[in-house]
């Protein structure tokens, strides 16, 4: 009957703990990672004011005091938890650049119209009727001098070799008119002159220039058989970044596109004029057009991919992590095994269990940490404001920044400290329930 | 062969070490298997046998643009053509964009042009004599449970019919397969004719997006493809003809080098791998120094202690990293089934295993080498002593 008992409550202690920890693991993913170093204060506070916390402290000492002996498996916990966090806020970093990329280059306030069922630029066509109508509308907004602020643009793609590779990629061209600036109030040209209106030159965008050989400023690029001079260099910290830029009456022409143009972006009178703008174009039996806020179109085009990239970095780190965490506790073990006379000594001069299991989770926790801070210095040392370039809805390669930001490296932390957890536990536990005796024995 | 008990016993020796161990490995094996093959899909695109007498031509300022249909029969003239074919990309969407799928206009002989691709006699037939017909991959056909006599409707982004609809409708008249494995992911195209699709655009009219040159001899291929591109050369829509091959290379490489960041992922997990096997078979024959210099005295060779140790360690090597492996198929073979992938992985094909095993084999020399060392200079006196 005893015997029975003891069962069960080794079976519920067992549930237990198991409990705690997938709580545990569930609130460090869930809590935002700023409170990370809220929740050390009471830990330092238990740590310095509790008789208890002091024992535990000492216990922690002495393990720390020690790991230079046990050098070759303590790193095995911190690289090994560097690797999975370093993995982890890289790929998440890309996913974020690339949306951050194309969410800056919409706002609510201004609309793309397309052809109705084209979806993205390159698919689109409208021609010079569509665009006169949709400019006239009176939810469109006018410049001082009375015009509406209604950018026609036309999308062309150019083949242009990658710096990186030599292989050509598409790049977009893109035909303007005088509007298109009042639309991206955040271009600006950074080097050289505007393109002349009725000349065949073009401007390019920062990241383009970065990526893409042949197009620095003076340089002669042959468009479809024709040469046309790069005369200035614009920056707009979006997705415009990656264009070049040349008048549209000149670039129609030359893509023998005529008077068309794919798109015409307008500036709403103000956001809540959308919904009346958009009922407009769909109740004129003229035309028929799709209409999309620019913040809709372009975080529709960033959707896919930043979701594909955060599923895939989100899967790698947690396969590496699964690696990471057997690492940790085979290292956790060894170290507990190493140490089995010392912290029975412990135990023999009155330390209880709980600050031995503390100290051993807290040294598993402070090289956790260390681990990830490590992997989550790497990846911002390697890869913040690397650029790179991707194939985006327009068929045209979209050049963006990998951003390491500060919510990614807490979430990296988080990463490790979840590793650290699981890895440090059931070592930590194994040191408490020791048999003292034995211990001292042990050589 | 005699000692794999010895080896296994040692193993055995520690089993929560040589689990935790072994579980690492096959985790590392397991991102391993995936990201390979992912790499070699994107690497190997194209690369089949029946893909080295084709070649694409393209308008040589960018594949978006459009080429004119009168080059058809110019280029079917060139010496060495055994025959040309062309498509158009359609790009409809069914039912909703996630729902993906390669479809195209093409020429009634351009599936002639892929012998790779299996249908039967009927079923060519009805798709030559259907103005509606289509035809669509195995794959595509069990994703979306279309069968023959189905009215698949589609909706044009590019091309718009005369009447302003975006609605194309097409009748399923057959279902191609490909027999190799490796290839399977071409089974996802839909397929239709080019006549009724020119007939019923609103612009575009008599244009084509690319074509398919067949050519009788591989080895001349360059020199075809110089002469076609010369038949344009200076008029306003030049053209561009390479190998198939080095055609999908250049679109897929425009996605981003993949080649690049699965490199640095290896790099990362296998570097950590290699510290944490390493680490504890370090540990392992620590332990076990005694019971080495027992081996010895009994009259082992220093030379087969140091094999028995490298052994140990290429064992728990191939153990982890074969389960790995094996997951990882198990896993992509899921995913594809459930998300029909474009670009499905092609684990369990035989370049990513000899891979693999090779670095199995790299990695369990590397960790073992250190503690072998160790094992091959050990003096029994000392060891014994417990020195």
């Amino acid at each position: 009957m005893q015997r029975r008992r003891n069962k069960w409550v080794a079976f519920a202690a067992w549930l237990g703990i198991w409990l705690c920890l997938l709580a545990a693991l569930a609130l460090l993913m869930l809590v935002p990672g700023w409170i990370l170093p809220l929740l050390l204060a009471p830990l330092v506070a238990w740590l310095a004011a509790t008789r208890i916390g002091r024992q535990t402290w000492s216990a922690t000492e002495v393990a720390i005091a020690t790991i230079p002996q046990r050098l070759g498996s303590s790193s095995v916990v911190v690289v090994g938890i560097a690797g999975v966090v370093g993995v982890l806020v890289a790929l998440l970093a890309m996913a974020a650049g690339f949306a951050a990329t194309l969410q800056q280059s919409g706002s609510d306030d201004t609309a793309i119209v397309l052809r109705a069922g084209a979806q993205t630029e390159l698919n689109s066509v409208l021609d010079h009727d569509t665009v006169t109508l949709v400019s006239q509308l009176p939810m469109v907004r006018h410049t001082q001098a009375g015009q509406p602020i209604a950018s026609s643009e036309l999308v062309v793609v150019a083949a242009l070799p990658k710096r990186s590779t030599g292989l050509d990629a598409n790049v977009e061209v893109r035909g303007v008119g005088e509007r298109a600036w009042d639309l991206r109030p955040k271009l600006r040209l950074i080097a050289g002159r505007k393109f002349s209106p009725g000349l065949r030159e073009l401007i390019v965008g920062k990241r383009a220039l970065e990526q893409f050989a042949g197009v620095g400023i003076g340089s002669t690029l042959k468009l479809n058989g024709q040469d046309w001079r790069i005369v200035g260099e614009f920056e707009a910290g979006d997705a415009n970044d990656s264009d070049l830029w040349g008048d549209f009456e000149v670039v129609g022409p030359a893509y023998r596109r005529g008077s068309s143009a794919t798109s015409v972006t307008v500036r709403l009178t103000d956001a809540s004029a959308f919904e009346s703008f958009r009922a407009a174009l769909a109740t004129d039996p003229r035309i028929k057009v799709d209409v999309k806020t620019t913040r809709d179109y372009f975080n529709e085009q960033s959707a896919q991919l930043t979701k594909l990239i955060n599923g895939l970095g989100t899967a790698i780190g947690l396969i590496m992590g699964i690696g990471a965490v057997f690492g940790a506790l085979n290292s956790m073990y060894a170290a507990v095994a190493a140490r089995t006379r010392e912290i029975a000594t412990l135990r023999a001069v009155g330390f209880r269990a709980l600050p031995v299991i503390v100290s051993v989770m807290l040294e598993t926790m402070l090289l956790a940490t260390l681990g990830g801070a490590i992997g989550a210095a790497i990846a911002w040392l390697l890869f913040n404001n690397y650029t790179a370039s991707t194939l985006g809805a327009n068929f045209t390669q979209i050049v963006f920044a990998f951003q390491v930001t500060p919510e990614l490296l807490w979430r990296g932390l988080k990463w490790a400290l979840a590793i650290g957890l699981l890895g440090g536990l059931f070592p930590a536990l194994r040191a408490a329930r020791m048999s003292v005796t034995d211990g001292l024995r042990e050589l | 062969m005699k000692y794999l008990q010895l080896v296994w016993a040692a193993l055995l020796r520690r089993k929560t070490r040589t689990l935790f161990t072994l579980l690492s490995v096959v985790a590392a094996f397991l991102l391993f298997g995936l990201l390979d093959s992912v790499r070699g899909a994107f690497a190997g695109a194209g690369a089949s046998v029946n893909g080295v007498n084709r070649l694409v031509t393209i308008s040589k300022i960018t594949f978006t643009m459009q080429l004119p249909k009168s080059l058809l029969e110019r280029i079917r003239a060139v010496p060495g053509v055994a025959d040309v074919t062309y498509a158009n990309w359609f790009g409809g969407i069914y039912q909703d964009p996630k729902n993906f799928f390669p479809n195209e206009a093409v020429a009634p002989n351009f599936i002639d042009a892929y012998p790779e691709w299996r249908m039967s006699a009927g079923q060519r037939a009805a798709f030559r004599n259907t103005r509606t017909g289509a035809i669509v991959g195995a794959k595509l056909a069990k994703q979306f449970h279309w069968k023959i006599g189905d009215r698949i409707p589609l909706q044009g982004t590019i091309f718009p019919q005369k009447d302003g609809s975006n609605t194309w409708t097409f009748d399923l008249v057959g279902i191609y397969t490909v027999a190799d494995p490796k290839m399977k992911a071409q089974e996802n195209a839909l397929l239709f004719n080019w006549d009724y699709f020119d007939e019923a655009r609103q612009f575009g009219n008599g244009s084509v997006g690319w074509y398919v040159v067949r050519i009788a001899d591989p080895a001349r291929a360059d020199a075809i493809a110089q002469q076609i591109d010369a038949i344009s050369a200076n008029s306003d829509h030049e053209t561009k003809t390479q190998s198939e091959h080095a055609f999908q290379l250049a679109f897929l490489s425009q996605f981003g080098d993949i080649g690049l960041i699965v490199g640095a992922i290896m790099a990362a997990v296998f570097f950590t791998l290699i510290l944490l096997t390493g680490n504890t078979m370090a540990q392992a024959v620590r332990e076990r120094i005694p019971e080495l210099a027992i081996l010895k005295t009994i009259g082992f060779t220093s030379g087969s202690v140091l094999g028995l140790l490298l052994a140990e360690a290429i064992l728990l090597l191939l153990l982890g990293g074969v389960a790995g492996v094996l997951i990882a198929g198990s896993v992509a073979g899921g995913l594809e089934a459930t998300t029909g992938a474009v670009f499905p992985p092609i684990v369990g094909s035989a370049a990513v295993w000899a891979r693999a095993l090779g670095l199995m084999l790299l990695i369990g020399l590397v960790v073992g080498a250190l503690p072998a060392y160790r094992g091959l200079r050990l003096r029994i006196v000392d060891a014994l002593a417990g020195r």
